[in-house]
Protein backbone atom coordinates (compact mmCIF):
# COMPACT_ATOMS: atom_id res chain seq x y z
CA UNK A 1 0.00 0.00 0.00
CA UNK A 2 1.51 3.35 -1.12
CA UNK A 3 1.99 5.81 2.02
CA UNK A 4 -0.31 9.03 1.39
CA UNK A 5 1.82 11.97 1.30
CA UNK A 6 0.51 15.16 3.03
CA UNK A 7 1.64 18.97 2.78
CA UNK A 8 1.52 19.11 6.87
CA UNK A 9 4.81 16.98 6.88
CA UNK A 10 6.54 20.01 5.95
CA UNK A 11 6.01 21.51 8.72
CA UNK A 12 8.74 18.99 10.61
CA UNK A 13 11.47 21.45 9.85
CA UNK A 14 14.37 18.48 8.91
CA UNK A 15 11.54 18.11 6.33
CA UNK A 16 11.46 21.42 5.11
CA UNK A 17 14.95 22.18 5.15
CA UNK A 18 15.68 19.17 2.89
CA UNK A 19 12.17 20.16 0.43
CA UNK A 20 13.24 24.07 0.42
CA UNK A 21 17.27 23.30 0.12
CA UNK A 22 16.41 21.79 -3.20
CA UNK A 23 14.20 24.35 -4.49
CA UNK A 24 15.91 27.48 -3.45
CA UNK A 25 18.54 27.51 -6.12
CA UNK A 26 16.22 26.87 -8.57
CA UNK A 27 13.38 29.32 -8.06
CA UNK A 28 16.37 32.13 -7.16
CA UNK A 29 18.05 31.26 -10.45
CA UNK A 30 14.28 31.61 -12.19
CA UNK A 31 13.55 34.66 -10.15
CA UNK A 32 16.53 36.20 -11.46
CA UNK A 33 16.52 34.95 -15.13
CA UNK A 34 12.93 36.34 -15.24
CA UNK A 35 13.92 39.96 -13.75
CA UNK A 36 16.40 40.31 -16.26
CA UNK A 37 14.19 39.30 -19.21
CA UNK A 38 11.33 41.60 -17.86
CA UNK A 39 13.35 44.62 -17.04
CA UNK A 40 15.56 44.45 -20.37
CA UNK A 41 12.18 44.09 -22.59
CA UNK A 42 10.00 46.64 -20.50
CA UNK A 43 12.35 49.04 -20.77
CA UNK A 44 14.39 48.64 -24.02
CA UNK A 45 11.66 47.11 -26.34
CA UNK A 46 8.32 48.74 -25.29
CA UNK A 47 7.21 51.98 -26.51
CA UNK A 48 6.46 55.42 -24.52
CA UNK A 49 3.17 55.49 -23.41
CA UNK A 50 0.76 58.30 -25.56
CA UNK A 51 -0.19 60.19 -22.04
CA UNK A 52 2.83 59.26 -19.72
CA UNK A 53 5.82 59.14 -22.15
CA UNK A 54 8.18 57.20 -21.26
CA UNK A 55 7.27 57.14 -17.59
CA UNK A 56 5.56 54.10 -18.58
CA UNK A 57 8.65 51.63 -18.18
CA UNK A 58 8.37 52.30 -14.22
CA UNK A 59 5.29 49.98 -14.27
CA UNK A 60 7.68 46.99 -14.88
CA UNK A 61 8.91 47.64 -11.10
CA UNK A 62 6.05 49.58 -9.80
CA UNK A 63 3.50 47.05 -10.00
CA UNK A 64 4.86 43.94 -9.33
CA UNK A 65 6.46 45.27 -5.85
CA UNK A 66 3.16 46.93 -4.72
CA UNK A 67 1.55 42.82 -5.86
CA UNK A 68 4.37 41.66 -3.71
CA UNK A 69 4.08 44.01 -1.22
CA UNK A 70 0.33 43.22 -0.58
CA UNK A 71 0.72 39.43 -1.44
CA UNK A 72 3.63 39.33 1.39
CA UNK A 73 1.31 40.11 3.94
CA UNK A 74 -1.73 37.73 3.25
CA UNK A 75 1.02 35.04 3.20
CA UNK A 76 2.06 36.13 6.38
CA UNK A 77 -1.82 35.90 7.49
CA UNK A 78 -1.79 32.60 6.12
CA UNK A 79 1.02 31.32 8.10
CA UNK A 80 -0.09 33.05 11.22
CA UNK A 81 -3.31 31.12 10.73
CA UNK A 82 -1.26 28.06 11.04
CA UNK A 83 0.56 28.78 13.42
CA UNK A 84 -2.53 29.80 16.11
CA UNK A 85 -4.63 26.58 14.98
CA UNK A 86 -2.06 23.97 14.49
CA UNK A 87 1.43 25.19 16.14
CA UNK A 88 3.51 24.95 13.55
CA UNK A 89 6.96 26.63 14.07
CA UNK A 90 7.58 26.57 10.87
CA UNK A 91 5.25 28.60 9.59
CA UNK A 92 5.85 31.03 12.42
CA UNK A 93 9.05 31.53 11.72
CA UNK A 94 8.19 31.98 7.93
CA UNK A 95 5.55 34.71 8.33
CA UNK A 96 8.65 35.98 10.57
CA UNK A 97 10.49 35.41 7.58
CA UNK A 98 8.40 37.09 5.03
CA UNK A 99 7.91 40.44 6.79
CA UNK A 100 11.39 42.11 5.99
CA UNK A 101 10.42 41.11 2.20
CA UNK A 102 7.11 42.35 2.46
CA UNK A 103 9.08 46.22 3.79
CA UNK A 104 11.46 46.49 1.04
CA UNK A 105 8.36 45.50 -1.84
CA UNK A 106 7.16 48.15 0.24
CA UNK A 107 9.29 50.70 0.05
CA UNK A 108 10.24 50.35 -3.71
CA UNK A 109 6.37 50.70 -4.70
CA UNK A 110 6.13 54.04 -2.76
CA UNK A 111 9.76 54.79 -4.02
CA UNK A 112 8.74 53.89 -7.76
CA UNK A 113 5.22 55.90 -6.96
CA UNK A 114 6.61 58.63 -5.09
CA UNK A 115 9.18 59.39 -8.46
CA UNK A 116 6.38 58.06 -10.97
CA UNK A 117 4.04 60.69 -9.23
CA UNK A 118 5.94 63.73 -9.18
CA UNK A 119 6.19 64.06 -13.19
CA UNK A 120 2.39 62.98 -13.98
CA UNK A 121 0.32 64.29 -11.19
CA UNK A 122 2.88 67.39 -10.38
CA UNK A 123 3.77 65.96 -6.34
CA UNK A 124 5.71 63.11 -4.86
CA UNK A 125 3.29 62.56 -2.24
CA UNK A 126 -0.93 63.24 -2.24
CA UNK A 127 -3.18 61.91 1.03
CA UNK A 128 -5.03 59.49 -1.50
CA UNK A 129 -6.76 56.60 -0.22
CA UNK A 130 -4.33 54.01 -2.03
CA UNK A 131 -1.14 55.59 -1.39
CA UNK A 132 -2.41 56.13 2.40
CA UNK A 133 -3.00 52.98 3.14
CA UNK A 134 -0.22 51.42 1.70
CA UNK A 135 1.77 53.76 3.96
CA UNK A 136 -0.15 52.48 6.72
CA UNK A 137 0.61 48.92 5.16
CA UNK A 138 4.52 50.00 5.37
CA UNK A 139 3.77 51.34 9.12
CA UNK A 140 2.49 47.67 10.21
CA UNK A 141 5.52 45.55 8.47
CA UNK A 142 7.37 47.72 10.70
CA UNK A 143 5.26 46.96 14.01
CA UNK A 144 5.64 43.40 12.89
CA UNK A 145 9.13 43.24 12.84
CA UNK A 146 9.75 45.37 15.99
CA UNK A 147 7.18 43.11 18.02
CA UNK A 148 9.44 40.17 17.22
CA UNK A 149 12.74 41.36 18.29
CA UNK A 150 11.00 42.98 21.79
CA UNK A 151 9.78 39.59 22.66
CA UNK A 152 12.36 36.88 23.71
CA UNK A 153 10.19 33.50 23.96
CA UNK A 154 9.59 32.31 20.37
CA UNK A 155 6.20 31.05 21.06
CA UNK A 156 4.72 34.28 22.73
CA UNK A 157 5.83 36.33 20.02
CA UNK A 158 4.37 34.21 17.39
CA UNK A 159 1.36 34.68 18.95
CA UNK A 160 1.16 37.99 19.74
CA UNK A 161 2.42 38.84 15.90
CA UNK A 162 -0.20 36.70 14.83
CA UNK A 163 -2.72 38.37 16.28
CA UNK A 164 -1.16 41.96 14.92
CA UNK A 165 -0.68 40.25 11.07
CA UNK A 166 -4.93 39.56 11.15
CA UNK A 167 -5.36 43.15 12.19
CA UNK A 168 -3.00 44.30 9.67
CA UNK A 169 -4.86 42.27 6.89
CA UNK A 170 -7.40 45.30 6.68
CA UNK A 171 -5.34 47.52 5.73
CA UNK A 172 -3.40 44.88 2.91
CA UNK A 173 -7.24 44.60 1.63
CA UNK A 174 -7.57 48.51 1.89
CA UNK A 175 -4.37 49.12 -0.26
CA UNK A 176 -5.34 46.61 -2.80
CA UNK A 177 -8.99 47.86 -3.21
CA UNK A 178 -9.12 51.44 -2.16
CA UNK A 179 -9.24 52.99 -5.67
CA UNK A 180 -12.49 51.05 -5.50
CA UNK A 181 -13.97 51.61 -2.36
CA UNK A 182 -13.27 55.70 -2.88
CA UNK A 183 -13.98 57.34 -6.11
CA UNK A 184 -11.45 59.91 -5.07
CA UNK A 185 -7.51 60.84 -5.11
CA UNK A 186 -5.17 60.76 -7.93
CA UNK A 187 -3.80 57.31 -7.91
CA UNK A 188 -5.39 55.50 -11.39
CA UNK A 189 -7.45 51.90 -10.81
CA UNK A 190 -5.74 48.51 -11.03
CA UNK A 191 -3.09 47.92 -13.87
CA UNK A 192 -4.17 44.67 -14.48
CA UNK A 193 -7.64 43.20 -14.16
CA UNK A 194 -9.70 40.04 -15.64
CA UNK A 195 -11.72 42.05 -17.48
CA UNK A 196 -9.23 42.74 -20.80
CA UNK A 197 -10.90 45.68 -21.62
CA UNK A 198 -9.27 47.61 -18.26
CA UNK A 199 -5.74 45.70 -18.58
CA UNK A 200 -2.86 48.03 -19.76
CA UNK A 201 -2.94 47.50 -23.75
CA UNK A 202 -1.07 44.28 -24.94
CA UNK A 203 2.70 45.81 -25.96
CA UNK A 204 3.35 46.84 -21.66
CA UNK A 205 1.17 44.07 -20.49
CA UNK A 206 3.30 41.19 -21.64
CA UNK A 207 6.93 42.32 -20.42
CA UNK A 208 4.91 43.23 -17.22
CA UNK A 209 3.45 39.62 -16.53
CA UNK A 210 7.23 38.34 -16.98
CA UNK A 211 8.23 41.27 -13.97
CA UNK A 212 5.39 40.23 -12.25
CA UNK A 213 5.98 36.39 -12.00
CA UNK A 214 10.36 37.40 -11.39
CA UNK A 215 9.19 39.19 -8.13
CA UNK A 216 6.79 36.18 -6.97
CA UNK A 217 10.14 33.80 -7.60
CA UNK A 218 12.02 36.14 -6.09
CA UNK A 219 10.12 37.04 -3.26
CA UNK A 220 9.22 32.87 -2.54
CA UNK A 221 13.60 32.15 -3.08
CA UNK A 222 13.78 34.77 -0.31
CA UNK A 223 10.87 34.06 2.26
CA UNK A 224 12.27 30.01 1.65
CA UNK A 225 17.07 31.28 2.46
CA UNK A 226 15.11 33.47 5.77
CA UNK A 227 13.05 31.06 6.80
CA UNK A 228 15.62 28.35 6.60
CA UNK A 229 17.76 30.74 8.10
CA UNK A 230 15.28 31.42 11.01
CA UNK A 231 14.64 27.66 12.11
CA UNK A 232 18.70 27.27 12.40
CA UNK A 233 18.63 30.28 14.53
CA UNK A 234 15.34 28.71 16.18
CA UNK A 235 17.48 25.34 17.29
CA UNK A 236 20.98 28.08 18.15
CA UNK A 237 18.75 29.33 20.52
CA UNK A 238 17.64 25.96 21.75
CA UNK A 239 21.47 24.90 22.48
CA UNK A 240 22.28 27.72 24.20
CA UNK A 241 19.17 27.56 26.41
CA UNK A 242 19.87 23.88 26.79
CA UNK A 243 23.96 24.62 27.72
CA UNK A 244 22.70 27.61 30.32
CA UNK A 245 20.29 25.56 32.47
CA UNK A 246 23.32 22.70 32.85
CA UNK B 1 21.15 50.30 -27.68
CA UNK B 2 20.40 53.40 -26.47
CA UNK B 3 16.30 54.11 -25.04
CA UNK B 4 15.52 57.91 -25.28
CA UNK B 5 13.54 58.90 -22.39
CA UNK B 6 12.87 62.39 -23.45
CA UNK B 7 11.89 64.51 -20.70
CA UNK B 8 11.72 61.68 -18.21
CA UNK B 9 15.05 60.48 -17.99
CA UNK B 10 16.00 61.36 -14.61
CA UNK B 11 12.65 59.77 -12.78
CA UNK B 12 12.79 56.42 -15.02
CA UNK B 13 16.73 56.09 -14.19
CA UNK B 14 16.43 57.00 -10.51
CA UNK B 15 12.68 54.78 -10.23
CA UNK B 16 15.27 51.63 -11.80
CA UNK B 17 18.09 52.89 -9.92
CA UNK B 18 16.23 53.23 -6.36
CA UNK B 19 14.65 49.19 -6.85
CA UNK B 20 17.80 47.69 -7.68
CA UNK B 21 19.63 49.14 -5.03
CA UNK B 22 16.62 48.18 -2.48
CA UNK B 23 16.84 44.60 -3.78
CA UNK B 24 20.28 43.87 -3.92
CA UNK B 25 20.62 45.03 -0.27
CA UNK B 26 17.80 42.78 0.34
CA UNK B 27 19.32 40.05 -0.97
CA UNK B 28 23.04 41.03 0.31
CA UNK B 29 21.23 41.17 3.98
CA UNK B 30 19.27 37.60 3.74
CA UNK B 31 22.74 35.87 2.11
CA UNK B 32 25.34 37.41 4.95
CA UNK B 33 22.48 36.43 7.99
CA UNK B 34 22.30 33.00 6.09
CA UNK B 35 25.95 32.48 6.40
CA UNK B 36 26.72 33.96 9.54
CA UNK B 37 23.61 31.70 11.52
CA UNK B 38 24.68 28.54 9.53
CA UNK B 39 28.42 28.82 10.82
CA UNK B 40 27.94 29.74 14.13
CA UNK B 41 25.67 26.63 14.90
CA UNK B 42 28.24 24.65 12.75
CA UNK B 43 30.09 26.15 15.44
CA UNK B 44 28.01 25.28 18.11
CA UNK B 45 27.62 21.64 17.16
CA UNK B 46 30.92 21.04 16.48
CA UNK B 47 32.06 22.08 19.67
CA UNK B 48 28.97 19.92 21.49
CA UNK B 49 30.34 16.96 19.46
CA UNK B 50 34.07 17.21 20.68
CA UNK B 51 33.03 18.68 24.46
CA UNK B 52 30.99 14.67 23.92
Amino acid sequence: MSEKRSLWEYANPRKFMGLSGTLLPWVAISGGALLLIGLIWGFFFTPDDYRQGSTVKIIYLHVPSALMAINAWFMMLVASLIWLIRRHHVSALAARAAAPVGVAMTVIALVTGAIWGQPMWGTWWVWDPRLTSFLILFLFYLGYIALWSAIENDDTAADLTSVLAIVGSVFAVLSRYAVNFWNQGLHQGASLSMDKEENVADIFYYPLLVAIAAFILIFVALVLLRTRTEIRARQLRAYMARERMQ
Amino acid sequence: MMVDLGDYAVPVISAYISSIVILTVLIWASLSRSAKVKRELEEFESKRKSNG
